[in-house]
């Protein structure tokens, strides 16, 4: 077995972990978690079989770099929604009924705008 | 209770047996002899401006493609500063109440460390023509500095980024959107193909002007967001 081929089970095992945290994890930074080990793992299988004799193929480097930042990008978004839905229900799970969850909007909302109207007065 | 036990159990069953197949795959894997990608990249270096391969593949032959990933970035960014407008803003930096003699110690670290980032984040902008290194890890590491200034107290969260900021955001972009243009009036019907003599330089500016947007962007999806979320009590 050679290093490539390591890496690539490596990868292929931290995906699966991924996976499984993401099914399984009900708390949503948990959920972002795993899906950065999922991608990790995609990555490192992409970086690891792209390679010959030691030798680094440069187009899964690129790949795998734009990757990198898109997923950094991607969970930084994820963070943003995650604090908004722990705003307005004071838990970072998904919610069963997103009903409530709009009018939990809206009354925060109006409570915002009837706070800003008693300001210019 | 049982029955999430069991779907947990079903859960792990098959996600071991997923990884088991992957690996299995991937050992699997036959060498494969017809592509050969890495060749094609290496006898082209010459014209491509620079001397390392990954960074001729991601400025010069896949140029568009990270064009586009600046633009996804944007987008991602776009999404965070929508967040930004909808909470009342409170410093993070403050709720950390470190004692004093720690708090000295965060300061001067600091204060010592971001100059020497920002130091290295131009190295490694420097040699990406001819060593791993380059515009995105470079911006790594300027985002980094900003995280840690501002995690230190010496930087504010941006609460409302101010136009400059924003021009700074896209800076990049517009750079390399307006070499673009400049390759379409240089090589007609061509996007992004560099002339040979000007590629290095085109490669340089991009480079330099993507360093700068990219960290600010990377620092933003912090810093927008740096404040503290749950505001609810401090209201009621």
């Amino acid at each position: 077995m050679t290093g490539a081929l390591i890496y690539a089970c490596v990868g292929a095992a931290l995906f699966v972990c991924g996976v499984a945290g993401l099914i399984l994890l009900p708390h949503l930074l948990r959920k972002i978690l795993a899906f950065n080990i999922m991608g990790s793992g995609v990555f490192l299988m992409l970086v690891g079989l792209g390679q010959h004799d030691n030798i680094p193929d440069p187009i899964p480097q690129a790949m795998v770099l734009t990757g990198i930042v898109v997923a950094v990008a991607a969970t930084a978004l994820a963070l943003a929604f995650v604090r908004r839905l722990l705003y307005l229900t004071s838990k970072a799970q998904f919610v069963a009924n997103s009903k409530s969850l709009d009018q939990t909007e809206e009354k925060l909302i109006t409570r915002e705008r009837n706070k800003e109207g008693d300001a210019s007065k | 209770m049982s029955m999430k036990s069991l779907l947990n159990a079903v859960v792990i069953f098959f996600s071991a047996t997923l990884g088991l197949t992957l690996i299995w795959a991937i050992l699997e894997l036959p060498v494969s002899n017809h592509i050969h990608l890495s060749e094609q990249v290496l006898i082209q270096l010459d014209a491509s401006g620079v001397r390392h391969p990954t960074t001729a593949v991601l400025l010069n032959f896949r140029g568009f493609d990270t064009l586009l990933e600046v633009m996804v970035l944007l987008l991602a960014l776009l999404g965070v500063l929508d967040q930004t407008k909808k909470r009342k803003p409170k410093n993070l930096s403050i709720s950390i109440r470190l004692n004093q003699p720690y708090l000295q110690a965060l300061l001067w670290s600091a204060r010592v460390l971001v100059p020497m980032m920002v130091l290295v984040a131009g190295y490694l902008l420097g040699v990406g023509g001819y060593q791993p290194g380059g515009a995105f890890q470079a911006a790594a590491v300027l985002a980094a500095a900003g995280v840690l200034l501002n995690l230190s107290g010496l930087l504010p969260t941006w609460r409302e980024p101010s136009w400059s900021l924003r021009l700074g955001f896209i800076f990049g972009l517009l750079l390399f959107l307006l070499i673009t243009a400049m390759t379409l009036f240089l090589s007609p019907g061509l996007l992004l193909q560099y002339p040979i003599t000007l590629a290095g330089i085109f490669i340089l500016i991009i480079e330099a002007g993507l360093t700068l947007s990219l960290g600010l962007i990377l620092a933003g999806f912090f810093l927008l967001l740096s404040d503290e979320v749950n505001n609810k009590k401090a209201d009621e």
